[in-house]
């Protein structure tokens, strides 16, 4: 039914007619007739996996995470104003992010990568950890060993004299040992407790003082006026987190206490420095109970804020909580980092903020973005990034273009040269077999890359030799001294066995390449697909139905131009 | 006047068969070596690209007239990551292995804020960043060789089922002739093992069974011809090679002229891709003459055909009868 030469153009015309409609509507919805690779428009692309190093998830918790953050980090880029981002999990515990030409790509990292976990916890006065703080000495240097630490070359070391003055420095008994910072205020009164600790301290560093030389830790910390908190030289910031991430030294913390850092420097008198604080553990509200958050501009210190909106519930807490702590301090911690830690004035309701210092009103925007969208499961970590910038984009699309087209045209000259009029019948068939291969990309909706390209390519060259195969078929049966019409005929029946073989080979290498490979070697493999279903039929079916039309109007005696 | 080349060759190509083994044996002993000079040179038996390893590779463009050194100066001189040059001369990659428990941006981004204090660079745009961690690069790896396997066994089924289990074998043989062929040519040239060069590299078993296939299926027409059993094998494959001959330079040439295209205009990112693809054509079409074809009358004359193999288990049976009667 599909031989008579109506039905064939009919058909012939249906296809291309839709693989115009599919293009034609890429073109509305996108601006393009065939969606583009990142490496080919420029644009980011993420692989995120779960962050799990001691390995103690389990695939389906991991799998459970992948999937909520999914939604999370769907709704994050929905507010960034991406076009078409793509957030898809593959496999088990995989996330893609894919988004098209981001051109700040820090913040688009942040963005995706953010845990987001919000949480207010209550601060303990420094008191709390001191009888813990030689504890984490010893652990540091029963962990590391002395002589790691000696090889850091940092002032750990103090001789058992050294030690007292530190001891004083550190709980500022004596108000001339102030260290140099510019602080107005009268050196904080030392709580008995405090006294004890240190007494404490002397007592053990007297019974071993060999060992008790080495503070690796207390060394690092100075006195602020801040309650609950200390302070260190931010040059001494990533040794002293290293060393509390230690589970030695987490394992001697006091079990209600953590010690937790501020998430950025801040300058006293020229020179940076880092915020300690000492915190309750738990949290005792967390971001699950917020409902918005919206970035401001605080009018009177001219700070950006984020102000948030808890639930009833939360509120509830909230007031309760500072109900009973007016005058102390809460932190509020965004992923385990202190972003402020305010003195409570009054009691607070469902409705707070959050002072974000010296940062942008693009930060707030954005923590503002990730706090309505929600904390992700777990903390995730990038497995794959690849970011290509918008202009190398560009570059490889005009080279890539002009590239094939030149190619196309070589091909075009070569068939007409050697073949004649019939080169001009597999031009057109291959103009057909050009026009499929778009459609079919925009019909599939796959993503034309620069690997793809060159599958396309190739995939021309194969459409290219099913022609050859064919022509050269009719060559040899009109050389034999068959009839025009029969040549033909036994060309198309002798080539196809030929054609079919070597099509379903690649086909069966193309689709194995999908099945098994992941990015650049899937879109080739999915245009080369593309391109071999296509030259199949422009092969067998345009091909041979511009060749009937044409002998259409022939006598048996006329000769074919091949 | 009609172009029709190679119109009525009579090449004896099987009678230069001996001559093609030893010089295929030369170029994939090269490459073999150039593999073992590699893992006791490099570590590795090719170059692996970050795709692989795991690690980070930054393209950046730098104002016209830095040099490499410059480059390398500004990124910490005897300890700089390797730099190489990268299509137009003023863009250069750069590759920082992976480091344990560091995260990607934080190689990235050091390596950016070296470039910007260097006074002798100045104003640069980073045009590409890739991060691969370590286990993403072995498991790509595997998965490359995974997919090689498969396709392999799935062609091997599939030609046996096409045409007789000993085209097939031959055909395989002949791809992993040009496989290693490439990865040797891969390896002698330190090409870098990116994934589209895995593509590639793919592409060309392709390509090679493309080609093969259209020859054995003259083969299998002439044989199925009336007499074809009969003739001389080495005549019908002679035969059978030079009567697709006129199709194999057409087809080769043309996907030649197109990737010759590509490789001259087609921008730096494609190049190490369009090379192999060449490379894969050229020794794609030598193989379906000299590799697969050869390979296929040496399995018959080894193993006999399937008619030989019948004929014997006929014979085999008969005797077996004869015998049996007496009893």
């Amino acid at each position: 039914m599909f031989s008579s030469i109506r039905v064939r153009i009919i058909l012939i015309l249906a296809v291309i007619g839709f693989s115009g409609w599919y293009l034609y509507s890429n073109y509305q919805q996108t601006g393009s007739i065939v969606k583009l690779g990142l490496d080919l428009q420029g644009g980011m692309h993420l692989v995120l996996e779960v962050d799990d190093p001691d390995g103690t998830m389990s695939l389906e918790a991991r799998s459970d995470a992948i999937d909520r953050s999914e939604r999370i980090i769907r709704n994050r880029i929905d507010e960034l104003g991406v076009e078409e981002p793509i957030v898809q999990k593959v496999g088990q515990d995989r996330l893609i992010v894919e988004l098209a030409g981001v051109d700040d790509e820090e913040r688009a990292r942040e963005l995706v990568g953010q845990t987001a976990m919000l949480e207010w916890k209550l601060v303990r006065p420094i008191s709390q950890v001191e009888a813990a703080l030689s504890r984490i000495d010893r652990a540091i240097v029963a962990t590391l060993g002395a002589d790691s630490l000696r090889a850091l070359g940092r002032a750990v070391e103090v001789s058992p004299e050294e030690a007292d003055e530190v001891a004083d420095l550190l709980f500022r008994t004596d108000p001339d040992q102030e260290p140099a910072e510019p602080e107005e205020e009268d050196p904080q009164v030392v709580d008995e407790e405090a006294e004890a600790a240190l007494q404490e301290l002397e007592a053990e560093a007297d019974l071993a003082a060999e060992e008790m030389a080495l503070r690796p830790f207390t060394s690092l910390l100075l006195t602020s006026d801040g309650d609950g908190e200390f302070l260190l030289l931010n040059e001494d910031f990533a040794l002293a987190r290293s060393f509390l991430e230690l589970p030695e030294v987490q394992a001697v913390l006091p079990r209600e206490i953590s010690l937790q850092f501020h998430w950025e420097p801040v300058a006293i008198g020229g020179r940076l420095y880092r915020a300690l604080y000492v915190l309750e553990r738990n949290p005792f509200i967390t971001g699950e109970m917020l409902e918005d958050a919206t970035a401001t501009r605080d009018q009177q210190f001219n700070q950006a804020i984020v102000q948030f909106q808890l639930s009833r519930a939360g509120g509830r807490l909230f007031g309760d909580v500072t109900g009973r702590h007016i005058g102390d301090r809460i932190a509020i911690l965004l992923d385990n980092e202190v972003v402020s830690a305010p003195v409570v004035r009054s009691r607070i309701g469902a409705r707070g903020q959050i002072e974000l210092g010296q940062q942008d009103m693009e930060e707030a925007r954005d923590l503002a973005l990730v706090l309505r969208a929600g904390a992700l499961p777990a903390p995730l970590r990038i497995m794959e990034e690849r970011t290509v910038g918008p202009s190398l984009g560009q570059d490889s699309i005009d080279q890539g273009m002009r590239a094939g087209l030149i190619g196309l045209v070589m091909i075009l000259l070569i068939m007409i040269a050697y073949y004649r009029f019939t080169g001009v019948l597999a031009v057109l068939a291959l103009s057909v077999y050009v026009a499929l291969v778009l459609g079919g990309l925009a019909a599939l909706n796959a993503t034309l890359t620069l690997p793809g390209i060159a599958g396309l390519i190739l995939s021309i060259g194969m459409a290219v030799d099913a022609n050859v195969l064919i022509f050269e078929r009719i060559r040899e049966e009109l050389a034999e001294g068959r009839a025009v019409r029969t040549a033909v005929d036994e060309g198309f029946g002798h080539a196809l066995s030929a054609i079919v073989d070597a099509n379903i080979t690649t086909l069966i290498t193309a689709l194995i390449l999908f099945q098994f490979g992941t990015g650049p070697v899937r879109g080739f493999a999915v245009t080369l697909s593309i391109g071999i279903i296509a030259s199949f039929f422009t092969a067998l079916y345009v091909t041979r139905t511009l060749y009937l039309v044409y002998l259409r109007g022939k006598k048996a005696q006329d000769t074919l131009s091949i | 006047m009609k172009f029709w080349i190679f119109r009525n060759a009579r090449y004896p190509f099987l009678e230069w068969r001996k001559k093609a083994y030893v010089f295929s044996a030369t170029v994939l002993s090269i490459g073999i070596l150039a593999m073992v000079a590699n893992v006791i040179l490099i570590g590795n038996w090719q170059s692996y690209g970050v795709d692989f390893t795991g690690g980070t590779r930054i393209l950046v463009e730098l104002p016209e007239g830095v040099t490499e050194a410059e480059l390398r100066e500004a990124l910490g001189g005897a300890e700089a990551p390797p730099v190489s040059r990268f299509g137009a001369e003023n863009e250069f990659t750069i590759r920082a292995p992976a480091e344990e428990g560091v995260a990607a941006e934080v190689v990235a981004n050091r390596i950016r804020d070296q470039i910007a204090a260097s006074p002798a660079i100045g104003e640069f745009e980073v045009l590409q960043t890739e991060f691969v961690g370590p286990t993403i690069g072995a498991e790509l790896q595997q998965q490359a060789l995974l997919a090689i396997l498969i396709s392999f066994f799935a062609t091997l089924i599939y030609l046996a089922f096409r045409f007789e289990f000993r085209f097939g074998l031959a055909s395989i043989i002949a791809t992993v002739h040009d496989i290693v062929l490439t990865l040797g040519f891969l390896a002698l040239f330190r090409v870098e093992i990116s994934l589209p060069t895995v593509a590639a590299v793919l592409t060309i078993i392709g390509y090679s069974l493309n080609d093969t296939i259209v020859v054995f299926d003259r083969i299998r027409e002439n044989l199925n011809k009336k007499g074809g059993r009969r003739e001389d094998p080495v005549k019908l494959i002679n035969r059978s090679i030079n009567e697709v001959l006129p199709r194999t330079v057409l087809t080769s040439g043309t996907t030649l002229a197109v990737l010759l295209a590509l490789l001259i205009l087609g921008g730096a990112v494609i190049r190490d891709f369009t090379i192999v693809l060449i490379l894969g054509v050229i020794i794609g079409t030598y193989s379906s003459i000299f590799v697969a074809s050869p390979a296929l009358l040496e399995i018959q004359k080894k193993f006999g055909t399937k008619e030989e193999a019948e004929r014997k288990k006929r014979q085999r049976s008969r005797k077996k009868k004869k015998e049996a009667i007496p009893v």
